[in-house]
């Protein structure tokens, strides 16, 4: 396939397609809205259903209906409707059929704003429904790692039965880069022996995510967390930049990631030997090779897009073996790679002493930074 | 003329009635409900496309009382899930069955939305004017003045509000094909309520849109009446309140003889 300029949205709505999606329900959210109006003219292009809800409660209901016949379904919103969504996404985890959904993360809480952000990286890796389960979650950096994942996360929804949730930022969905789409799947023709589909010739079918009995409950929570485990042994990806020979980590995902890769690059220009770590299954975190990395590396330093959602699990992978740092920027503001690279500096020139808690040093700094902006205006 | 053959079956299970012993009390209406659909379906030999949606209430088991294939919604949210069913299986005969609290309270949007959009499926609407699941609290078809154990005064319509009649409102909707309310109170009504039902899956069966038979049911445990004196509380006072009529009905379906 040719490399084409694609705006993100747009190439995560073609991916589906091109990943025989036979069904997409959605509702318009600021910075997402491309993928469904996307989808609104290109699914009944091809003869599958489209279908704008109600509400993003109504879509992922819809999404879970769909899913019960087997056939590969989607969603797409941005943080305040994905947390609407949140019964269905928990009774899909319960009922256990495979659906994705992609959030195009935007400014919170609340309202907040339409502007790029990895607030929901707790919503929606640590929580976010109720019950025992974990979504597979997948954080692309650049609009072909979208597409890429996008496609991936069909695959791993029907292997596991499970959900998986693409994790962009507004950034993601809004840019336009050069990018490959792959290549076109047929719609499948033959059904899992789960699927819902009217009881011809067989036994009836039930799908439900109901346990009454306590005790058959407990087993539906274990052979969940079994499926996890699999998932955790099989599924951690994440890149890697620079860090053969590096003194220090830089650790990012998404956009935040892609934006430190900048400031690694001329952190190197300046002979700082600092690589980036850049986890792209945030679901299951890659725990074991940032452990392995503490072992090489004096500091590491936790770049994100919020106020250090993903910075616990860094500390929990680490455990205090080395000082953590961390520099983020909230509310749907973007970090620019100076600022990150004066992060680099600091650290690799020790101009300030580290602090037990890197999230309350950041705030100590954050404040002069705020300071200075309130100024400006 | 007397039956000649005296072994002669004249009444027996629906096939699609599963054999098993429901969870529902003595004298409660979701037993005739069920048998009703289950009666429909054999005689339109739908058992084998049928795609049942359960919702959260006192008919949250459902599914284990009918022998097709069935999903479990969340609370108030069958519609939406009947419609991504649908939506992908749009040759299979889906239906919901929910109750008051389900769908005209926490699933007011999805009902209303459904039937706007015409969506080919049948729902069945159970409206006993109270939750009967957690212990009958108030719900949006509990009657004025009517006790209940978040309205221990009785509903105050001051404060809490009117009953909400949702066939009316369902069929002003232009993408609603059939709409009628039917009561389970006795033979007589029973009669037309399944005449109703048959009618709503032929409506589907014909690609007319949204279908719906509002049934009033009762709730003999939570109302505290004895299931006798229940079915006359039913005529006596919710019919009056909700009137058994046809608010809907596609022309095309009104000269079908059954």
């Amino acid at each position: 396939m040719p490399r084409e300029l694609l705006k993100g949205n747009e190439a995560i709505a073609e991916a589906g397609v091109r990943a025989g999606v036979q069904a997409y329900f959605g509702y318009p959210i600021t910075p997402q809205t491309e993928l469904l109006e996307y989808m609104s003219w290109r699914m009944p292009q091809l003869g599958r259903t489209f279908l704008q809800a109600e509400s993003e409660v109504a879509a992922i209901n819809m999404v879970y209906g769909a899913a019960c016949t087997g056939a590969r379904v989607m969603s797409s919103s941005s943080s305040p409707g994905v947390s609407l969504m949140m019964e269905g996404i928990s009774y899909i985890a319960g009922t256990e059929v495979p659906v994705v959904l992609i959030d195009v993360m935007r400014g919170g809480p609340g309202l907040g704003n339409i502007a790029p952000s990895q607030g929901d990286y707790n919503q929606i890796v640590h929580g976010g429904g109720h019950g025992d389960y974990h979504p597979i979650v997948l954080a692309p950096a650049s609009v072909q790692e979208a597409i890429d994942l996008t496609v991936l996360a069909f695959d791993l929804a029907d292997k596991y039965r499970t959900v998986v949730v693409v994790l962009a930022d507004g950034n993601i969905g809004q840019m336009m880069e050069p990018a490959e789409l792959p290549p076109m799947q047929d719609i499948r023709t033959e059904y899992p022996d789960w699927a819902v589909r009217g009881a011809q010739g067989r036994e009836r079918r039930l799908l439900s995510s109901i346990y009454i009995d306590p005790n058959v409950e407990e087993v539906l929570n274990y052979r969940i967390m079994q499926r996890w485990n699999e998932i955790q042994k099989n599924e951690i990806r994440y890149k890697e930049y620079y860090l053969e020979d590096a003194e220090y980590a830089v650790i990012g995902f998404g956009t935040a990631g892609r934006v430190a890769l900048s400031a690694v690059r001329a952190a190197r220009a300046e002979g700082i030997r600092v690589g980036l770590f850049r986890p792209i299954s945030l679901s299951p975190y890659p725990y074991a090779r940032i452990e392995a990395l503490a072992n090489q590396v004096k500091v590491m330093l936790v770049t994100e897009m919020n106020a250090g959602q993903m910075l616990e699990d860094v500390q929990k992978a680490t455990n205090g073996r080395i000082p953590i740092e961390f520099y983020g920027r909230m509310g749907g503001v973007m970090p620019f790679p100076d600022e990150i690279l004066a992060e680099i500096q600091r650290i690799a020139h020790s101009l300030v002493p580290f602090d037990e808690n890197p999230r309350q040093s950041w705030m100590k700094r954050h404040a002069e930074l705020l300071g200075t902006l309130q100024g400006k205006q | 003329m007397l039956a000649t053959n005296p072994t002669q079956v004249v009444f027996k299970r629906p096939k699609t009635l599963a054999q098993v012993p429901t969870h529902y009390c003595p004298g409660c209406t979701h037993g005739v409900a069920h048998r009703l659909i289950a009666e429909v379906l054999d005689e339109m030999g739908l058992r084998e496309k049928a795609i049942g949606v359960a919702p959260v209430g006192c008919s949250v088991f459902a599914y284990n009382y009918f022998d097709c294939d069935f999903v479990e919604a969340a609370h108030g949210r069958a519609p939406a899930m009947a419609t991504g069913i649908k939506r992908v299986l749009p040759d299979r005969t889906v239906f919901t069955y929910q109750g008051d609290g389900d769908l005209a309270s926490i699933g007011m949007a999805e009902i209303l939305h459904a039937a706007a959009r015409g969506e080919n499926f049948t729902v069945v609407f159970i409206n006993n004017a109270i939750y009967g699941m957690t212990g009958g609290q108030m719900a949006p078809t509990t009657l004025p003045g009517q006790k209940t154990t978040s309205s221990p005064s009785g509903r105050d319509v001051e404060q809490m509000g009117f009953p909400i009649r949702m066939a009316e409102i369902l069929s002003t909707l232009d993408g609603a094909g059939y709409i009628v309310r039917r009561s389970l109170h006795d033979p007589k009504n029973i009669r037309l309520a399944k005449k109703a039902l048959r009618l709503a899956f032929e409506a589907q069966q014909r690609g007319l849109g949204f279908s719906m038979v509002e049934m009033l049911s009762t709730c003999p445990t939570n109302w505290g009446i004895p299931p006798i004196e229940s079915l006359r509380w039913v005529e006596e006072h919710m019919v009056p309140v909700y009137p058994l009529e046809d608010f809907k009905v596609s022309p095309s379906l009104a000269g079908l003889r059954l």
